[in-house]
């Protein structure tokens, strides 16, 4: 655990890639491979099902520390962290042990899963006194699952790619789909031969996405547009679907099996041929259009999927491209190759909708079709480049995304409330409202898009505006306008504006305009998409 | 004023515009520095009384820089005693804090909230000398970040003890330099210094460290100039404690040493004081009010006018550099 600990500081502790995969590489090189296996579960964002309720661990830290529940709560806000900061607070340890990570994972958490809570109350305050305060922080985001220290799949990829010797193509494809963290699963991901053992987990592996970045520059920089194919960029679930030893499998972009989630794919399987692996959007759809988002959403939430909802929200397999074919990794083969094989093995009129090909001769009239996208319910286009091969997680140059313009609205900040992480204790996180009559009425949250400059001058107002305190949060001066953009937009009888907006940020702040000067929710409903009030589409 | 009692000669607490100054006798020098040649300075020693309007004022060792103070006032048998800022960890480079008997307390909150908890200044320094001699093996500067008046100065004194193992030269901002000047004229010891300005051009900075105002680390300042070629960057403050602190500064490094009392700290100097009323400052107060009526006592706190509400711009001592 002293290693790992010490790995996550180094980690924390630059920002520069090159010194992150150094701790990491140094790091595999001298852990057992359980401990390198359960560090790259972690370190890629697979946990283990939480165990441990925050309310409990946060009772249990207070007992332990001594102090008020309220003394905690400020000591809360003020670090941002909810692992820091129980480390921060919990009594200095009497002695500081040096057991390996997959000992305190697999023989002092894991067996918590059937225990009562008094069982894990003792198990937990007795690791916390076995632990110096850098151990206990480690520990603490691993129970708590909040593992992010700014490591990608990707810088993760390099470092065991760095100590196997391997490809890094090859280590991506490995980590991917279903595989438990043991010391056998580390070994095989750094052989340089695949073990037959290998083959069972292999029938569910998906294939690394390939991702688009955003267009930069003019469209007309790309060259020709006859080198491109041009495609709705729709808004779904991104997943692949998988056929293989007459088996299907749905997966997430983010690396979630949710085959269950979509008994229409895994129908779907049985129409597909043997060894198959196709790219696509998993949308909610009817009568030949998707669905609004929110639908899926209301889809995604049911414990069990009852013949109501599969009827009134159906879903579809939007294909984008194909992998495998007859078991073979086709990823290599041109784009036109794979979208030519990926038609023929279509099965008609079934849930896997080939995703239609946008026609255009020149880029003017593609600028023209764009203006479509909002009543297609797309996105905008997305752009490939012919001949292209599928490449592993987001590249520049031959995918490209080009989105149409976000909506945007005027809005005035009401309420701010703390930050976290390296945002804690400054006041990021904001409420913006608009009016109606006379009022201003909360309409979106946005933490995003200002400058650290900006956030500091911000922040430097909440502190002199203030008008009311509410725990955390404070009411301020409507005074602050800034431009808001978000992408998408639904009547919802949650919200008191009775409006949710999708993504919203700040897009600019209005230092040129004044309270008055903000829209109003008439202006703001004016841009929902056409439907009887009050009824949720 | 007319005449103003000056607890240290941090910008916070020592600003020019009064007719006359009250101050410990080992800060008058710094003093200067900030109130200019003119005014007149009573410089006393620590426990000397004087009687002002009616009330006998005295000095008492804070532990915070230099010629820190805490201010005894007596009148008619009752004893109030302001902290000013101060710490109770040892300082090579100033009097330790003393207890000062008294009847109300005022103390400062700057880390009162249990998170803050100083280790031992050792490991500091060790991480410090330890931080240094990796960046020397990668061919970095190392840039270290301190408050020009008092904490560059412990940091100093507290590096000497390694120097004879961690050979390197020590460069200065001018800032950092000038109170350096001041603090040696105290017959204080502190690790050698070269002003940064002084250098040569072909100076090799992958082995030195270069000691510098946390104001200097922006793109328009010193450390921007890029003339120190690659390097690696340290603060130190106890605000470090905390990583989110560390990280929004885009700093490489932080090392928790600070001159104001942490939570500990401040609950014994409250205790030592004897004190029946404790009025609170600077910082946290609301917290520590909180807890100190929980636990019986009487308490409220007192508004400045010298603060942000939780010193953001990550000033420990919010001081502008001379």
């Amino acid at each position: 655990m002293r290693a790992f600990a010490e790995m996550y500081a180094a980690l924390d502790e630059t920002t520069k890639t090159n010194e992150k995969v150094e701790a990491l590489t140094r790091y595999f090189s001298q852990v057992p491979p359980a401990d390198a296996a359960w560090a790259a579960t972690f370190l890629i964002g697979r946990r283990p099902k939480r165990l441990l309720e925050s309310r409990k661990l946060a009772q249990w830290a207070i007992e332990e520390s001594s102090i008020p529940d309220w003394l905690f709560g400020e000591c809360y806000h003020a670090v941002g962290d909810f692992a820091e900061t129980i480390a921060l607070l919990l009594p200095p340890a009497q002695s500081s042990s040096n057991l390996p990570l997959h000992y305190w994972i697999e023989e002092r958490l894991l067996p918590l899963r059937d225990a009562d809570d008094e069982a894990k109350r003792a198990s937990l305050v007795s690791a916390w006194r076995e632990m110096d305060e850098r151990q206990r922080f480690a520990w603490n985001k691993i129970i708590t699952g909040e593992f992010r220290v700014g490591v990608s799949q990707s810088l993760v990829v390099r470092a065991v790619a760095a100590v196997s010797g391997l490809d890094a193509a090859v280590v991506s494809h490995r980590l991917m789909g279903d595989w438990q963290p043991t010391a056998e699963f580390w070994t095989q991901l750094v052989a340089h031969q695949a073990s037959e053992a290998t083959r069972d987990a292999d029938v569910s592996r998906p294939y690394p996405f390939f991702l688009a970045y955003p267009l930069e520059g003019a469209i007309e920089e790309l060259g020709g547009i006859r080198e491109w194919q041009v495609e709705w960029k729709w808004d779904g679930i991104r997943a692949q679907l998988i056929h293989r030893d007459w088996r299907t499998f749905v997966w997430s972009r983010g690396e979630e099996l949710m085959t269950d989630r979509f008994p229409e794919l895994e129908a779907l399987g049985a129409q597909l041929p043997e060894g198959v692996v196709v790219d696509g959007e998993v949308l909610p759809w009817m009568n030949g259009e998707p669905l609004p988002f929110a639908q899926m959403q209301r889809r995604i939430g049911r414990k069990v999927l009852g013949p109501r909802i599969l009827s009134e929200v159906p879903v579809v397999i939007v294909a984008y491209d194909l992998l495998e074919l007859a078991g073979v990794d086709i990823r290599e083969r041109p784009l036109e190759f794979r979208r030519a094989r990926l038609e023929e093995i279509a099965p008609p009129n079934s849930a896997l909708i080939v995703s239609p090909v946008v026609r255009a001769d020149t880029w003017q009239e593609l600028a023209v079709r764009r203006q479509e996208a909002r009543a297609r319910k797309v996105e905008g286009f997305m752009l490939k480049r012919l001949g292209s091969p599928y490449r592993v997680g987001r590249r520049r140059g031959d995918w490209w995304k080009w989105k149409i313009e976000p909506y945007s609205v005027d809005a005035v900040l009401i309420y701010a409330q703390p930050g976290h992480g390296r945002r804690a204790s400054l006041f990021t996180d904001y409420t913006f409202g608009v009016w109606d009559g006379n009022e201003l009425v909360p309409f979106a949250k946005a933490y995003s898009g200002l400058t650290d400059e900006e956030i500091r001058q911000v922040d430097a107002f909440v502190r002199g505006n203030t008008i009311e305190k509410f725990g955390p949060v404070r009411a301020v001066k409507p005074e602050l306008v800034f431009e808001l953009a978000f992408e998408g937009i639904q009547r919802s009888p949650r919200h008191r504006s009775g409006i949710a907006v999708r993504f919203p940020r700040m897009a600019r702040w209005r230092t040129d305009k004044r309270a008055k000067d903000a829209d109003t929710l008439e202006t703001i409903r004016a841009l929902l998409p056409p439907g009887r009030p009050g009824v949720i589409d | 004023m007319d005449r103003a009692v000056v607890t240290h000669a941090h910008s916070d607490h020592a600003c020019p515009g009064s007719r006359a100054y009250l101050t410990a006798q080992p800060g008058e020098a710094l003093l200067r520095v900030r109130v200019g040649g003119e005014a007149p300075i009573q410089a006393l020693e620590y426990g000397e009384s004087v009687r002002l309007k009616g009330v006998h004022v005295s000095l008492h060792p804070a532990g915070h820089i230099l010629g820190s103070a805490q201010v005894r006032i007596e009148s008619g048998g009752e004893v109030w005693v302001v902290s000013g800022d101060y710490k109770l960890e040892p300082d090579p480079t100033c009097t330790a804090f003393e207890p000062v008997a008294c009847h109300t307390f005022v103390t400062e909150s700057t880390f009162g909230l249990p998170i803050y908890r100083w280790p031992p200044e050792a490991d500091v320094f060790a991480e410090i000398h330890a931080w240094w001699a990796a960046n020397q093996q990668a061919g970095k500067a190392s840039v270290l970040f301190a408050y020009s008046l008092g904490k560059a100065q412990r940091v100093l004194a507290g590096l000497l003890a390694g120097m004879d193992t961690a050979a390197g030269p020590i460069y200065t901002h001018g800032a950092v330099e000038n109170f350096c000047r001041l603090y040696r004229e105290a017959g204080i010891a502190l690790a050698p210094t070269t002003p940064a300005g002084a250098a040569p051009p072909a100076t090799d900075w992958s082995r030195a460290l270069i000691l510098a105002p946390p104001s200097a680390n922006g793109t328009h300042g010193l450390i921007g100039s890029r003339r120190f070629g690659p390097l690696s960057t340290g603060l130190v403050s106890g605000w470090m404690r905390i990583r989110g602190a560390r990280r929004r500064r885009s700093l490489d490094r932080g090392f928790v040493l600070s001159d104001h009392a942490d939570w500990p700290g401040i609950m014994s100097a409250i205790r030592a004081s004897g004190a029946s009323r404790v009025w609170v400052t600077h910082g946290y107060r609301a917290a520590v009010v909180e807890w100190l009526k929980q636990q019986g006592g009487e308490a409220q706190a007192i508004e400045t006018r010298f603060e942000g509400e939780l010193d953001e711009t990550g000033a420990e001592p919010a001081e502008a550099e001379p």
